[in-house]
């Protein structure tokens, strides 16, 4: 019963203040620009490999053919369709963008959840760990797990995902604590609601929107991140068709396939620059505290 | 201040000596034998057992790290399973070249960014300021590595203006030296021009619109004089917290780059070591870079505590 009396409308946003919000992203032209680019790439990455042909069939009467009707982005060293591999290498970015993201928001959530809110001697040995994650600079750590794990797509996602933990750690603590004083959280323990109870209904949906902002900011890391592995020679191996790998190819005949380099380097900055745009415009909207 | 030296500089040791016990436990954490690893696929079992030997393999955790710390400490990193040179005499070969690549990174980024950004705060608003913008946004969006290879069809294949690549030691023909590596400077320093601009656009427009600005205004200086005194202070502290946070992506950027354009600094070095598996190497490397990264974020903290009091004394620098 009591239960009833301290309910709280626990999630930040609610369906009104959400159509609020939807329309103070709609009106700003970046934001938007963003959610296009990121939901054009969704589809290229779902889609286009269906809609093209198989990139690995080779071509010998095409070889290194510039852009043509049969071959709109030209063909490779191997008569391999460009515009084949673009959309096959987009699954392949969407795959290191995503499942690094969430994987690391997975472990992290609950690691930065149970050290914010029982804090003790949990809270400064997990943050001293998350210190020292962070004092490896990103891709020098991505080599030395790639050396370790081998090089590979599930390397680099683990690789990745690894890298990004800290922030997930340190987000979902920093909001735990701001939580855990708030007067709704103060009157659900001493309700006698269980501690999991608390977590899950108080207080991390106020981690959620911060979250969100910093997922939009690390998916375009990952996106490049597989991309320098790759290219790199230290992630996913040809032949599989990532953009990292087709840039390698593209070096060795720069003067003779110019169109190689321009395509999938085009990709991951449009890729990017989408995800970038559409994490600015959610962070005015879902995180107005953070700088701008 | 000497309480916040040594505050921080006990927080990195702390840092620094966690992330030691790390690179340590990861060369065994390889799968197999790492004195197999170590001593490469085609090693006689002499060979092995020497590396167990040399390595103290046999020994328990803690005695190995032990041994493992007073060994690094007194410069001994072991040999390189390729050429089995010293991995120390390795290093210092390839760092200098490291350091030359993002010292004039840096100064051109610095160059740009400022100009840029402080322009872009006085025309805020006007064509200058959107364009600088959108080649800001992309200078941050776009990859090192696709950076370098447009750079090399423009200026080496295209226009024919530089070479696309090699290297030769300043002492040894320094015009020729600066030729090569002015086009990797350039891709390595274009992120941190970029961040440079934008961090200096939104700190110039807080201080031009800060009442000391407006009092300044006031006595009568021109806007030049304005904007050159009282503004442009601050931008110092911007370009030690850019230079903070763009550290890690300077250090990432260079290993891309050098790899780009066939530079044989520290970063090709480190490619190398994995794609050959050379763990001695790979194991110097990160250690070096993690304890260089500590350290120049260290100095990073306490020049901005130096420049901005508010952070000396407020004791909530951590964030």
């Amino acid at each position: 019963m009591a239960e009833q009396v301290v309910e709280r409308p626990a999630a930040p946003v609610s369906p009104g203040e959400r159509g609020r919000l939807w329309r103070r992203f709609r009106r700003r032209p970046m934001p938007m620009t963003g959610l296009v680019l990121v939901v054009a790439f969704l589809v290229l990455a779902l889609a286009g490999p269906m809609l093209t042909r198989d990139p690995s069939a080779q071509d010998y009467n095409a070889i290194m053919m510039p852009s043509s009707g049969a071959h709109p982005l030209g063909t490779d060293d191997l008569g391999r369709d460009a515009l084949a591999r673009i959309a096959s290498g987009a699954r392949i970015s969407l795959q290191a963008g995503l499942l690094s993201t969430l994987l690391a928001l997975t472990v992290g959530i609950p690691i930065g959840l149970v050290a914010g809110f029982y804090r003790r001697w949990l809270d400064p040995v997990v943050m001293r760990l998350v210190d020292v994650v962070l004092a490896f600079p990103f891709l020098v750590f991505a080599v030395g797990l790639a050396a370790i794990l081998g090089p590979s797509l599930r390397g680099v996602v683990l690789a990745l995902s690894f890298i990004q933990l800290p922030q997930v750690i340190r987000i979902t603590r920093g909001e735990v604590l701001a939580a855990r004083e708030m007067d709704y959280v103060a009157a659900a323990i001493a309700d006698g609601s269980t501690d999991g109870h608390i977590l899950a209904r108080y207080i991390l949906p106020n981690c959620a929107g911060p979250l969100i902002v910093q997922a939009t900011v690390a998916i375009p890391i990952a996106i490049i991140g597989e991309a320098t592995l790759s290219f790199l020679g230290l992630g996913v191996q040809p032949p599989t068709p990532s953009w990292g790998v087709m840039l390698t190819t593209a070096q060795q005949y720069l003067d003779q396939a110019p169109w190689l380099a321009i395509w999938p380097g085009v990709m991951i900055a449009l890729a990017t620059l989408g995800f970038n745009l559409l994490g600015d415009g959610l962070r005015d909207v879902l995180d107005p505290r953070s700088g701008t | 201040m000497i309480w916040f030296i040594l505050r921080r500089a006990g927080a990195a040791s702390i840092v620094l000596f966690l992330a030691s016990v790390m690179i340590f436990l990861g060369i065994r954490a390889l799968p197999g034998d790492p004195a197999v690893a170590m001593a490469g696929e085609e090693a006689t079992p002499e060979a092995v057992a020497a590396i167990r030997a040399q390595y103290g393999l046999d020994q328990p955790l803690p005695v190995q790290y032990a041994d493992y710390v007073t060994q690094t400490l007194t410069g001994n990193l072991g040999r390189s399973t390729q050429d089995k040179l010293p991995v120390a005499d390795i290093l210092a070969q390839r760092l200098p070249v490291t350091l030359e690549l993002a010292a004039i990174a840096i100064v051109i980024a610095v160059t740009i960014g400022l100009l840029a950004g402080i322009v872009a705060a006085v025309q805020s608003g006007r064509f200058f300021d959107y364009v600088a913008n959108a080649i800001g946004l992309v200078g941050l969006s776009v990859p090192h590595f696709w950076l370098g290879l447009l750079a090399i069809l423009l200026f080496s294949v295209t226009l024919r203006w530089l070479p696309a690549s090699g290297y030769v030691p300043f002492s040894e023909d320094p015009a020729g030296n600066l030729q090569r590596m002015l086009l990797p400077a350039v891709v390595l320093g274009t992120g941190f021009a970029a961040a440079l601009m934008r961090q200096t656009r939104s700190a110039m427009l807080g201080a031009l619109t800060a009442d000391y600005v407006r009092t300044a205004r006031s006595k009568g200086l021109s806007e030049r004089k304005v904007v050159a005194v009282h503004a442009l202070r601050n931008s110092l502290t911007t370009v030690v917290t850019v230079l903070g946070l763009q550290l890690g992506v300077l250090i990432s950027g260079a290993v891309v780059t050098e790899q780009i354009f066939v530079i044989p600094g520290f970063g090709k070095l480190t490619v190398d070591a994995v794609l050959t598996r050379n763990y001695p190497v790979i194991q110097a490397v990160v250690l070096v870079v993690v304890v260089g990264y500590v350290l120049i974020n260290l100095l990073v903290d306490i020049a901005y505590a130096a420049l901005n009091p508010r952070i000396r004394f407020g004791g909530g620098a951590d964030g």
